[in-house]
């Protein structure tokens, strides 16, 4: 749907890598060049009117995302990505208030944003990073969260839906449990914000990261979302301009309230702007309609491939649009090569969840990825290139 | 060579890649070799006696390209001394390059003097050249090593 509002869509080209990233309306496009040409000046600096017209713009994208994801206003800070705000939450909350021993549960089919920095302070300071054991489908039981549940247990830390199979996490009821428990709970929304209604009150998560660009917004910029008990607590790792109230001497340094205190430096300031258009585009559309797009795609596809014996789809249970599946005899790699001649853009490998290769059984998977702007037109396209396994072969290379 | 007889021989060499086993390698230099880029990711085992490349076998899990670029080096290399190995990774290189190259004995690895229009598949082609050389590196700073000892 909405086919018309892509102009790279006007190339003749299938994008399938969605969960890489997205495509942009010419909305999004238009509202940043509109900064580039019309207001181009710095936020919270200027007496001007152009400089004025950035700040409303500005913290109107932030009050945007706010509303978007049900927070308020002060527990939006603008990051330049979803791994640039994982990686803040552990730096500069976790890292603080975690001590030797204690423990962060994450999963095996995490993405390496949610896994690296994790081990990373565990090599600092001494944390245990444990995982929760994911079941025969890949998917995360509220019976094995449980069960990985330890008295050491301080955080989990789940994508929403992860980026490999597509499984969405019951969040909510983690959150519930976890809480009961004095236990953080931290969402990768990278996969999850851009497909599926985010209520951050109704879920109770304590943090959330997303993406800009994989919800038809820029490159990065990024949202870190924390209670604001929290990221009253969380630590400023960046300093310079902007984030200030005054400063005279080493002991007298007065910081900017959250969460303005915590963007340091000129932000990325077309793309908090972009983001907010996106936002809007999202909501013109409706989440559920989009959501409900993809799932009804991704049926048609595991419909239509059913007949195609030498292609298995590994996560026909997941309500996502993420399809990951293998070619017999045909390295995922060369069927990513064999579709690009057609110009079919698909993900071959471990999707940045590297750990999860030894669990999954198959080592690397295609990834189809799915948005709004993908049709069934495109995918019996798909399904007729991969029907034909001689011809995948031949081609290949 | 015709682009049908190519991809004969690249299909040839994955499907039966030339010492794709690691039987008997206990005491062989191991190096792994993968792509940041794509998931080709590939150990080679490397014997060398008396200045001689004795052996090379790999395993791992790679594309149709880097499986067969690796088959076709292996049988390529072995029983050359380190110079002449090192002057042919530097031509078959400079060919993949589109720099002036000298066919050094390239035998089959001609398949991919076109590699360079495709710049996406050029890591694949090189993903076995960069595990043989961090091999032999390793070989000559042992070597270095146990000269000075000596």
């Amino acid at each position: 749907m909405n086919r018309e509002d892509f102009p790279m869509l006007d190339q003749d080209i299938i994008y399938f890598d969605n969960g890489a990233t997205t495509f942009k309306p010419k909305c999004v496009i238009e509202a940043m060049n509109e900064y580039y040409t019309k207001y181009s000046a710095n936020a919270h600096r200027g007496d001007y009117d152009i400089s004025y017209k950035v700040d409303v713009a500005y913290e109107n994208a932030r009050k945007n995302v706010a509303r978007f994801i049900n927070a308020d206003v002060e527990e939006i800070v603008f990051t330049s990505g979803a791994t640039d705000s994982l990686n803040r939450i552990v730096n500069g909350f976790f890292a603080n208030l975690l001590e030797a021993g204690d423990e962060v549960l994450i999963t095996l089919s995490e993405h390496a944003s949610n896994v690296l920095p994790w081990f990373n302070l565990a090599k600092k300071n001494g944390i245990l990073v444990n995982y929760i054991e994911l079941d025969t489908n890949l998917h995360v039981t509220i019976n094995n969260v449980l069960k990985a549940i330890s008295p050491r247990t301080k955080v989990i830390s789940l994508a929403g839906i992860t980026n490999v199979v597509g499984d969405e996490r019951p969040i909510k009821e983690i959150c519930k449990l976890a809480h009961e428990r004095g236990i953080f709970v931290v969402v990768d929304g990278a996969q999850s914000v851009p497909h599926t209604k985010t209520d951050v009150k109704d879920l109770d998560c304590d943090f959330l990261a997303f993406s800009a660009h994989k919800m038809m917004g820029p490159t990065g910029v990024g949202v870190l979302y924390g209670k604001k008990e929290l990221l009253l607590n969380m630590e400023v790792i960046s300093l310079g301009g902007g984030m200030n109230e005054s400063f005279d001497n080493i002991d007298e340094v007065y910081l900017k309230e959250v969460p303005q205190r915590f963007e340091a430096g000129t932000q990325n300031i077309a793309g908090v702007i972009g983001l907010s258009k996106a936002i809007d585009y999202i909501e013109s559309v409706g989440i559920d309609n989009i959501n409900l797009h993809e799932t009804k795609l991704k049926k048609y596809f595991i419909e239509k491939i059913k007949d195609v014996k030498h292609v298995h789809v590994i996560n026909s249970e997941c309500d996502s649009g993420i399809i990951a599946f293998t070619v017999d005899d045909v390295f995922a790699q060369d069927v990513a090569y064999y579709l690009n001649k057609y110009h079919i853009c698909v993900r071959a490998g471990n999707h940045c969840a590297k750990i999860l290769k030894n669990a999954i059984g198959v080592k690397n998977t295609v990834r189809v990825s799915l948005y709004i702007y993908n049709t069934e037109s495109e995918i019996d396209r798909l399904v007729s290139l991969l029907a034909d396994k001689e011809k995948i072969i031949r081609e290949m290379i | 060579m015709d682009s049908d007889l190519k991809r004969e021989i690249i299909l040839d060499n994955y499907s039966h890649p030339f010492h794709k086993d690691t039987e008997g390698t206990d005491g062989y230099i191991k190096v792994n070799s993968n792509n940041e880029s794509c998931i080709d990711n590939i150990d080679l085992y490397l014997k060398i006696e008396d200045n001689i490349i004795k052996d090379i076998r790999f395993d791992g899990e790679a594309c149709a390209i880097s499986t067969s670029s690796t088959s076709i080096m292996i049988k390529n290399l072995i029983g050359k001394s380190i110079e002449e190995a090192l002057n042919y990774i530097a031509n078959f290189e400079a060919m993949l390059d589109e720099r002036e190259y000298e066919d050094t004995d390239f035998n089959e690895a001609i398949v991919f003097d076109e590699t360079y229009k495709q710049g996406n598949r050029k890591t694949c082609v090189t993903l076995p050249y960069v595990g043989i050389k961090k091999a032999i590196k390793e070989y000559l700073e042992e070597h270095k090593a146990i000269d000075k000892d000596s």
